[in-house]
């Protein structure tokens, strides 16, 4: 409109997070692990299956959080790679017999290169551009699978079974806690992963570009690189943990893969908190939990309830988890101190 | 000696004691779920989320039960309905049936709604062995006792409804040009494929366009002017409530007649006839298994008057022009009528081997003459549709009662 | 070539609905200075006030008079309540607000006015517009007061000192401050303002897509495709966006051949990616220079 709207400085959408804030200390980690390997051993099935989801969604939730925490990109369309993902391992295990654990490596690449092609076209966007690119994928991924051309493969709109896999080499234990402790591995080892690529120097490279675009590319960062391999990552992660979600929930079909979900992702990673990779569990958390609870306070209100409960958590800690972990940080140095 | 026969006559009156408590057991049996006084029923639903407006079905049910409870229950014992949302999202429906039958220990899911819901619990109530009752769906592949024998559907499958149209359509009008106007999922999928089937042969002739559209377009006008351009003679509308609305509204605002089927789905008078305007519906055409709440010849029926009672004392304030509340009270009505029958004997077995014994029972909501039949082979209850013709500001029926039994493939 | 018009022709009548629900983007975009995905909700409660408001006997010009003025200040109320004290979160914090609203308001509607559809009159008549069935009189209508609307808004913010203040409020706050404008309270008019549009765009489109909670799904992703694609700053370019997804869409359906039908949407986005990565401002927007 005019000269006015040459903005001297703007709020970077993501604030700004240090890197070593992204994680979580030894101490705290091991005391969360060791929960989440005994848990499963006290508890009924359906509830391991719950807990099975919880990490599979917070796979998700961390993918978009290293996209928009770490490299400041910010998507609505993680439900595509989710889907593709999803579909790549059903499509792989029912068609052509292919072994559940090699199916999963393969969504990955898939959606490796799947999001670093759409991270090519979105390096021009930014922003609310980006958001409606994105959320474009998401709206188009369920008409895309429901094809008929492709029906042979994806079973077009009646989806795929898929059977689920019985714990190797005879193993005691029952489906369910087989594929928990299976998630669980490739949970961690993903974690792991995430959390040196963020320490590394495409890391740091990731977050120059999420502080300011401009200042990384005067430094010599390759800008059109690093966010396309951003989006690339995420994507793959995505991937992974679609394909880890088609084998417990045993079913693939387009209606499972709207834009709700990208959604679901994406408050998942706000009340988790933004950067901070350790809350995407929370969120994971928020999105399945929370909507079981709004239920069980009315079923005719449950979506005004559900939207109530979140506008009390963002209210009371706008950064998400990472606000909570932070504050009991300094409250435990406190209690050392004296 | 004595002793010997003392004994053998104690032995006696002990296997005599035994016989009888036996007998006594095998009136009364259990799984899971039900007791002396309790029969528990779970079930998941769209109550949040793009398919919301279903969420009425579970309503209806879980108030119905309210009243065979304030009744006394059935054969003495209270049925608890517990009913979760899914929001109509596999994974979600995948957990909340666990939930159902892990946590809250239910002895059957029953009408659980949605394809792809259904299709993702199918397996696990299957492996389980817990009845999947009178799923609220109407694919055709719920009616397969062979592969799935703890799934049973319920309402007329879309297919067979379908080839009752396309059936009707070559006996009186078997040159016309046909257009298919259908829903871009499971749903219209399953009438584009029924009335395929239908026509058999004669579908390539025929059937001289097909348009589908997505549930997420908000005016679907583009479709009907897209048609138009290929100036059929009959216009087959398979589409949900809104969308049928809006066709019927739209053809007529066009200057267009061609003689128009629509969906069993999108009939109601009362949210979907009057919306799109009596003028403009004068003449559509479609099929109907159960009476409608909102069409005013209906108004003195016993069935019905009985469920405007259910309605006003159960559900106050209740929009009656909701298809799903028919169709709730219907379902409901059905599986109150298969516990009854289980009598003391509440297995999963028994729940499932009644379910598939039902003979010619009709529910107070269905048209006069269609009733439901179920065998060991056939697990599609309702099977009978008659078709029927909008004029004035109701449903006339005409014609005998068709059945549609197809078996899944 | 009969059949091009037709499509043409029909997509402009479609792209009414888009282009009305694109203004009501466009005005929250330029006081908030993002995208508020409550919009539609926000704007099928107004529509479902109105629609009661001539159930208990309101003619149905007070019924819109009304209606615009209880979603000026809902919207207030709502950005006072709920948003004024995220002012200082993260912005995607305030997106999840929006989501958490989006879902408030649909439920809560779902449960007053249940989920069958309902007819919605219009003040326009529904016969043929000037011998062509394909646009109804309806839609002439709504083109016409979508134009007006369009009309009203490039006056107040060029020529009125509220706009003017509201326009530096959402591109310079700083700066808008220093001069004494209130930039709260420029906020709070922005979302009033955008609230009433789009009560307006709502009542506009129900006679067309027939009153029901989930009504405004779809039109608000065309809504905010059309808002994009004709440059998220300028009403006149959400207009013009809005007219050109409904035609883009419908010649997309009908000539494309295979999958032009089924995936008609997704290549009508497609074709506004491509357009944003040649003009990432869209069509008519003015690109916004950036200073390190």
């Amino acid at each position: 409109m005019s000269a006015a709207e040459e903005i001297v400085t703007e709020a970077p959408a993501v604030e700004a997070v240090p890197k070593r804030a992204m994680t979580l200390g030894y101490g705290t980690s091991l005391v969360v692990l060791a929960a989440l390997i005994l848990i499963p051993l006290f508890v009924k099935n359906f509830i391991i299956f719950q807990m099975t989801m919880l990490l599979i969604y917070a796979l998700a939730v961390m993918a978009l959080n290293i996209l928009t925490g770490g490299s400041g990109q910010f998507s609505l369309g993680q439900s595509a790679f989710y889907a593709v993902g999803a579909y790549t391992s059903a499509i792989l295990m029912e068609h052509a017999g292919m072994n559940y654990a090699l199916t999963l490596p393969i969504a990955g690449i898939v959606c490796f290169g799947f999001g670093f092609l759409f991270g090519q076209p979105a390096l021009r966007l930014s922003g609310v551009y980006l958001a409606l690119a994105t959320f474009a994928l998401a709206t188009a991924m369920p008409q895309l699978l429901k094809l008929g051309y492709f029906e042979h493969w994806t079973g077009g709109v009646q989806g795929l079974v898929v059977t689920k896999p019985d714990a190797p080499f005879g193993l005691p234990l029952s489906q369910d806690m087989w594929l928990y402790y299976f998630t669980l591995a490739v949970s961690i080892a993903i974690y792991v992963a995430s959390v040196n690529l963020l320490r590394s120097r495409s890391g740091r490279a990731f977050m120059a570009i999420r502080d300011n675009e401009i200042a990384a590319s005067a430094m010599g960062v390759d800008v059109a690189l690093y966010k396309t391999l951003a989006f690339g990552v995420s994507a793959g992660i995505t991937g992974v943990a679609g394909g880890l979600g088609a084998i417990a929930v045993q079913f693939v079909a387009p209606d499972g893969y709207t834009i709700q979900l990208a959604i679901s992702l994406f408050l998942g990673m706000v009340v988790g908190g933004v950067g901070w990779l350790p809350g995407s569990i929370v969120g994971s958390a928020f999105i399945i939990f929370v909507p079981n609870i709004a239920e069980g306070i009315s079923k005719g209100l449950s979506g005004a309830v559900f939207g109530v409960l979140l506008f009390l958590v963002i209210f009371l800690v706008p950064h998400g988890a990472r606000q909570v972990a932070i504050v009991a940080q300094q409250l435990a140095a406190k209690l050392k101190k004296n | 000696m004595l002793s010997t026969v003392r004994i053998a006559a104690i032995f006696a009156a002990i296997t005599a004691v035994a016989a009888t408590s036996t007998a006594a057991f095998a009136q009364k049996k259990y799984d899971t779920g039900a007791s002396d006084t309790e029969i528990k029923v779970g079930n998941i639903m769209p109550y949040s989320g793009p398919a919301s407006a279903y969420g009425v079905i579970g309503k209806t049910e879980e108030a119905y039960f309210k009243m065979i409870n304030d009744q006394g229950g059935i054969n003495g014992r209270k049925v608890n309905f517990v009913s979760y949302d899914d929001a109509y999202s596999p994974p979600k429906a995948v957990e909340q049936v666990r939930k159902l039958v892990e946590s809250d220990e239910v002895l059957v899911v029953f009408n659980p709604l949605g394809t792809p819901s259904n299709t993702a619990i199918q397996k696990y109530l299957n492996s389980k062995k817990i009845p999947q009752l009178f799923v609220a769906t109407g694919a055709t592949k719920w009616n397969d006792p062979k592969n799935f024998p703890w799934t049973i559907g319920w309402q007329p499958s879309y297919q067979s409804e379908a080839q009752i149209y396309a059936k009707w359509l070559m006996k009186e009008k078997p040159d016309a040009k046909i257009a298919i106007l259908y829903q871009n999922d499971d749903f219209g999928k399953d009438y584009l494929k029924g009335t395929k089937d239908g026509f058999g042969a004669k579908a390539s002739s025929s059937i001289i366009m097909e348009e589908s559209y997505e549930v997420s377009e908000p005016s679907i006008d583009g479709h009907i002017v897209k048609i138009k351009a290929a100036n059929p003679d009959v216009l087959l509308i398979y589409t949900t409530p809104k969308f049928g609305a809006q066709t019927i509204k739209k053809t007529a605002e066009l200057g267009w007649k061609p003689l128009q089927i629509i969906t069993n789905v999108s009939i109601s008078v009362g949210s979907v006839m009057q919306p799109a305007g009596f003028d403009n519906a004068q003449g559509v055409l479609s099929a109907a298994y159960a009476k409608d709440g909102s069409d005013p010849q209906w108004a003195s029926d016993p069935g019905m008057k009985k469920w405007n009672a259910f309605l006003d004392k159960y559900m106050p304030g209740v929009d009656k022009t909701d298809n799903g509340v028919v169709y709730g009270y219907g379902a409901a009505q059905t599986l109150a009528k298969v516990l009854e029958m289980c009598g003391d004997d509440l297995t999963r077995a028994n729940v499932m081997k009644q379910a598939a014994s039902l003979k010619d029972f009709a529910p107070d909501t269905m048209l006069p003459g269609v009733k439901i039949n179920t065998s060991a082979t056939d697990f599609a209850p309702i099977a009978q549709l008659q078709m029927q013709r909008f004029k004035g500001q109701k449903w006339e029926l005409f014609g005998e009662i068709i059945s549609g039994d197809i078996p899944s493939e | 070539m009969e059949l091009f018009a037709n499509q043409v022709l029909a997509g402009i009548a479609t792209g009414a609905i888009y282009a009305c629900m694109a203004l009501a983007v466009v005005m929250i975009y330029q006081a908030i200075d993002h995208l508020n995905f409550a919009q539609g909700e926000m704007a099928m409660f107004s529509t479902f006030v109105s629609w009661q408001l001539m159930q208990w006997g309101v003619p149905y010009w007070g019924a819109f008079v009304l209606t615009v003025a209880f979603s000026f200040a809902a919207g207030i109320v709502i950005e006072r309540l709920l948003f004024k004290p995220l002012a200082k979160a993260p912005i995607l914090t305030n997106v999840a607000g929006f989501i958490a609203l989006y879902a408030i308001i649909n439920s809560v509607a779902g449960l007053i006015w249940d989920f069958t559809i309902k007819q919605y009159p219009t003040p326009f008549g529904s016969s043929p517009f000037l011998g062509s069935q394909l646009i109804s009189t309806h839609q002439a209508g709504m083109i016409g007061i979508t134009l007006l609307m369009l009309l009203l808004l490039f006056f107040f913010f060029r020529f009125t000192r509220v706009g003017l203040a509201m326009r530096a409020a959402a591109s310079l706050p700083e700066s808008a401050r220093l001069v004494g404008i209130n930039t709260s309270w420029m906020i709070a008019l922005g979302w009033g303002m955008a609230s009433a549009i789009g009560s307006i765009a709502g009542m506009m489109i129900a006679p067309v897509v027939f009153l029901e909670p989930n009504m405004m799904l779809g039109v608000l992703i065309y809504g905010f495709a059309a808002a994009v694609l004709g440059g998220l700053t300028s009403p006149f370019g959400a207009v013009m966006g809005g007219f050109l997804v409904g035609i883009f869409e419908n010649l997309v359906g009908t000539y494309i051949p295979g999958v032009g039908n089924e995936l008609k949407l997704p290549i009508a986005l497609a074709l506004i990616i491509v357009v944003l990565v040649v003009k990432p401002a869209g069509l008519f927007g003015r690109a916004i220079v950036k200073r390190v």
